[in-house]
């Protein structure tokens, strides 16, 4: 799916835990997440820390949007 | 004196349990556990499961280093002959579980080793090259087929006995080429391939092209505080109810739901469609797989233009991968049409 939506134009970055399997997929820009089943989250901590966490990732996100790439790049 | 075999598998194929259990750390058992008993019924004598790995999907995958460190050396205490891993199936991340254990037996500890899973399982991709991989169906019922074709190989391997063609041992092709001479001389073999071919006969190529599907980047986005920015995912994040009963495995669509007005996903507005991992922490909120929450405060605070209407959303687990690129590329289209011009897609 980010490989269709890329060939369509549209800069799109892959947050995903299991960054390995994006780079076979083909993304370009990819932002490692969490945990697999709370990739953007982190139920250990309060509500806030977490939205926290949550928030300072997609900045990070954002920024690999922003960010030109010649190849595949994972924004650790 | 029968060769002595280490299997790896996952927690589900120990029946310790299901995605809950997914978190499960290393463990040995002596002998054989689960698909390991197929196993040595395949071997008819020549090899025996003398000990059995166990380790949980999610923890392999999340704890990539130490996992594999703590498995291998598992495997090494039990000084086998040879190793097998799985077979996984279409299970992906026990495939990359599988094809990471098969490599680093391969290549630390210097034994050999086979594993096994469907074609399209990531692992397939990331390991065919490096390991044997018998290529199997993609679920479980493939097991009777399977286990035959993993004891052969691994019994031949153990041996030291020479190693036939793919298509002869059923192994994933490794890109590996072996001189060898055909019955029959090239000119006649490319004619009956042609004749086949033009009387719609099914005819099997020599030399199949490769398929490197690979999307060059796109120039990245001048300032996004002025774009329009959608969120898509796989990880199964669907109105509570899920209303278009999209499917928690093999999935036969995506949906599109509108966020017009939604400042958070909660558990009351929210659920996952997804079967492939443990949805506890996703249905408690699912802005944990799709970030609704932090886009609404950037876009009250000027750092995105704005958030999409809509999010696109479907179910990433035993997928085709012929599927997933059919929705990628109806998203793709709507997200144009809308005037979209960045999106984030968040996995499981």
């Amino acid at each position: 799916m980010v490989k269709e939506i890329e060939r369509a134009g549209i800069p799109v970055v892959h947050i995903c835990t299991v960054t390995p399997i994006s780079l076979t997929v083909g993304a370009n820009r990819i932002v490692p997440a969490i945990a697999i089943p709370h990739p953007l989250g982190n139920p250990a901590l309060t509500h806030e820390e977490e939205f926290d966490l949550r928030y300072k990732m997609v900045e990070k996100a954002l920024k690999a949007l922003e960010t030109p790439v010649d190849d595949q790049t994972v924004f650790d | 004196m029968s060769l002595k075999v280490v299997h790896y598998i996952n927690q589900f194929f120990a029946q310790i349990g299901g995605e809950e259990k997914a978190d499960y750390p290393p463990e040995y058992r002596e002998g054989a556990v689960g698909p390991g008993l197929a196993l040595n019924t395949a071997f008819k004598g020549e090899a025996e499961i003398v000990g059995t790995v166990i380790c949980g999907d999610s923890y392999f995958n999340e704890n990539l280093d130490t996992a594999k460190a703590t498995v291998l050396k598992m495997i090494s205490d039990a000084k086998p002959d040879v190793v097998i891993c799985g077979p996984a199936f279409n299970a992906g991340r026990y495939g990359v579980a599988c094809g990471t254990v098969a490599a680093a037996v391969k290549d630390e500890l210097k034994l050999p080793v086979v594993t096994g899973m469907y074609e399209e399982n990531p692992g397939a991709d990331m390991f065919k090259n490096k390991v044997y991989i018998i290529a199997t169906k993609n679920n479980a019922a493939g097991m009777r087929q399977a286990a035959p074709k993993m004891a052969a190989l691994a019994i031949k391997l153990g041996k030291g006995e020479k190693i036939g063609a793919s298509a002869e041992e059923g192994y994933m092709p490794n890109g590996l080429r072996v001189n060898f001479f055909e019955a029959e001389r090239g000119s006649t073999r490319a004619v009956k391939m042609l004749l086949a071919k033009l009387a719609d006969k099914p005819f099997t190529t020599e030399f199949p092209m490769p398929s490197f599907d690979r999307v060059a980047p796109n120039p990245a986005v001048a300032d996004i505080s002025k774009m329009k920015v959608a969120l898509v995912t796989s990880g199964g994040t669907v109105p509570k109810g899920n209303p278009d009963h999209i499917e928690s495995s093999s999935a036969s669509k995506f949906g599109k739901y509108s966020i017009a007005g939604v400042e958070d996903l909660t558990a009351e507005n929210s659920e996952t469609a997804h079967g492939g991992y443990d949805p506890v922490y996703a249905n408690e909120d699912s802005d944990r797989v799709l970030p609704v929450d932090a886009l609404r405060k950037m876009e009250k605070e000027g750092k995105i233009g704005s958030l999409h209407e809509f999010y696109y959303t479907t179910v990433g687990n035993g997928t085709a991968v012929a599927s997933a690129k059919k929705y990628g590329a109806a998203i793709a289209q709507d997200l144009l049409d809308a005037g979209v011009q960045a999106a984030i897609l968040t996995s499981t």
